[in-house]
């Protein structure tokens, strides 16, 4: 026991939207300066959470406390203390920057010059701006105002739902590199994306698929949670390789992963080298001369696909 | 006398540029893609992969320079450009207050296909995608994995020789994209061409070749390959952020 509360609990945490299951059963904890993530596609229940832990949506069951405060009934000690970032774009477009960091300062009955130390870091990359209406920054210019906007009350906790979604490569990279900064400064960061490949910025990540939680660990300990060895397999004869790779006889999974096809055996007991051999044959005997295979370490997609697979819904999805 | 380059590149494009006033916003690109190509287009905002698509799909009249869509001129044949193309974009595809069916028939009346047509077209896609029993059901009732690869299958119904996706696969599951892969891997087997812009780089894995624009500019083109080796890397994404942190705009942003 490290004596320090935890910086969210959640217990049982449930919401329906009519049929809609929208969390099932959710329970998780984060730390305090933890940076975590909630990885899973739209629908999978990640903006739900983010709003019962923001306050703004009450659960139907369950509970949830952040910063020791409970989200039903403290909400109102809880919301000067929290930072939130809605998935979509949450700015006046019609005012300048500077006077959306002063509405959202006010707000919170502070002022810009208050929360200035705390937002400095993001604030000054946009500051030379300042006169400029918010609709007209480009994208990675809106999303440091949004953050600014959400820090200028100085939270101790910050939730972003989605914020790199839609952002490009570059300005995506600096914004994790400055979620990280702040991680570092003692702030306790709640994020979620679609995307699979920002999870191994996280220190340690949820992945929510259909309201459930399919894993929960840091992100290089999700990949042992595959079952069975993987194999990368290549040829410049895309669909004719997968079909061959499907109709092998101990094909546990055959699916694309970009230019290779993610190969698992079902056979336990075969050796790598054997199962490199046997299906290194087998394309041949089917016309495919170039591939080539090798045994790789499972991914988070790799597991997230194969928990989907036994998951109620997955079904649905398929 | 239509249908002149049947054989020839689905898309060529040579020294093609845009300028807004004194702003240049695309720089004298020049590439080819081939029938049945996956062909990915990358480049980050700003770059001017907007205004060079606009400029492919004959919404925008180049400056400078030529482009060939399904061997039409895009200056001077954009109507025989569009009636040859389909397009389908995350943001704006499918009308949510119709049906299945009804967005079908909607889209083939404006593509020119006949109610016959329409109907034998429309069955098989419901039957290829196992939609049947969602063909009355409103497309904003459907998850939007199914409307992805409704989405994409509609852009298709005419038959397009070259179909533009847009982020195709954002915000989607992993199981629902590979189906989705797999889709645009059936088309592009049996020769319609496809091209993808993304700012997603694991999207850009999929593509049998890409480029990056950069200041309106290619800055790379090649296959993931051969771009990982020119690179010295075997992350996409590390070559983008290369490319485009050497950028002007990216220098006074």
């Amino acid at each position: 026991m490290s004596g320090t509360a935890p910086a969210v609990e959640i217990t049982g945490l449930t919401k329906r939207f009519g049929p809609t299951r929208a969390l099932e059963g959710i329970n998780l904890s984060v730390q305090p300066a933890e940076l975590f993530g909630l990885v899973g596609p739209d629908g999978g229940g990640k903006t739900t959470l983010f709003r019962i832990l923001t306050t703004l949506m009450v659960p139907d069951a369950g509970t949830a406390t952040v910063l020791g405060l409970d989200v039903v009934r403290d909400l109102w000690g809880l919301r000067e203390q929290i930072g939130y970032m809605p998935g979509r774009f949450s700015l006046y477009g019609d005012l300048s920057v500077e006077e959306n960091l002063t509405f959202f300062a006010s707000v919170f009955g502070t002022t810009i010059e208050e929360g200035y130390a705390t937002i400095a870091p993001i604030y000054q990359q946009i500051e030379r701006f300042k006169n400029r209406r918010a609709a007209a920054l480009s994208g990675g210019m809106k999303q440091k105002l949004a953050l600014s906007c959400a820090l200028v009350h100085r939270p101790k906790i910050l939730f972003l739902d989605e914020p790199t979604t839609g952002v490009d490569a570059v300005s995506r990279r600096e914004f994790w590199e400055l979620l990280g900064e702040l991680k570092a400064s003692g702030l306790t960061i709640v994020v979620s994306t679609p995307y699979m490949d920002e999870a191994a910025r996280c220190d340690r990540v949820a992945l929510l698929q259909a309201g459930r939680i399919l894993a929960l660990d840091a992100p290089a300990a999700i990949g042992h949670l595959f079952p069975r060895p993987l194999y990368a397999v290549r040829s410049r004869q895309r669909m004719p390789l997968l079909r061959a790779l499907r109709g092998f006889p101990h094909t546990a999974s055959a699916l694309p992963f970009g230019d290779t096809v993610h190969y698992s055996d079902a056979r336990s007991e075969a050796s790598p080298e054997t199962v490199v051999a046997e299906l290194g044959n087998a394309l041949r005997s089917a016309g495919i001369d170039d591939a080539t295979v090798r045994p790789i370490p499972a991914g988070i997609e790799d597991v997230f696909i194969e928990l989907m697979g036994d998951a109620p819904g997955a079904k649905e999805a398929a | 006398m239509t249908a002149p380059a049947a054989e020839g590149p689905a898309i060529a494009v040579r020294d093609l540029t845009r300028r807004f006033g004194t702003f240049v916003a695309v720089d004298r690109i020049t590439f080819e893609v081939a029938k049945g190509e996956v062909f990915g287009f990358l480049g980050a905002n700003g770059a001017g992969k907007t205004t060079a698509i606009k400029m492919l799909i004959g919404l925008l009249a180049p400056s400078d320079g030529e482009a060939h869509v399904a061997g039409f001129d895009v200056r001077r044949e954009p109507e025989q450009v569009r009636r040859r193309i389909g397009y389908m974009s995350q943001r704006f595809s499918l009308y949510e207050d119709l049906t299945v069916r009804e967005n079908i028939a909607l889209y083939g009346g404006i593509y020119g296909l006949s109610n016959d047509e329409i109907r034998s077209r429309g069955n098989q896609l419901l039957a290829d995608l196992r939609f049947e029993q969602q063909a009355d059901d409103l497309v904003g009732s459907l998850p939007l994995g199914w409307k992805q690869k409704l989405a994409f299958s509609v852009a298709m119904l005419h038959r397009p020789a070259v179909v533009f996706l847009d982020e195709p696969t954002g915000g989607v599951d992993p199981i629902t994209r590979r189906q989705f892969w797999e889709l645009i891997y059936g088309a592009a087997a049996r020769g319609t061409t496809v091209f993808v812009t993304t700012h997603y780089l694991d999207e850009a894995e999929y593509c049998d070749r890409v480029s990056i624009m950069v200041d309106g500019r290619i800055a790379a083109l090649g296959t993931p390959d051969a771009l990982k080796a020119e690179f010295a890397t075997d992350s996409l994404d590390d070559i983008f952020v290369r490319l485009a942190r050497n950028s002007a705009a990216e220098a006074t942003a």
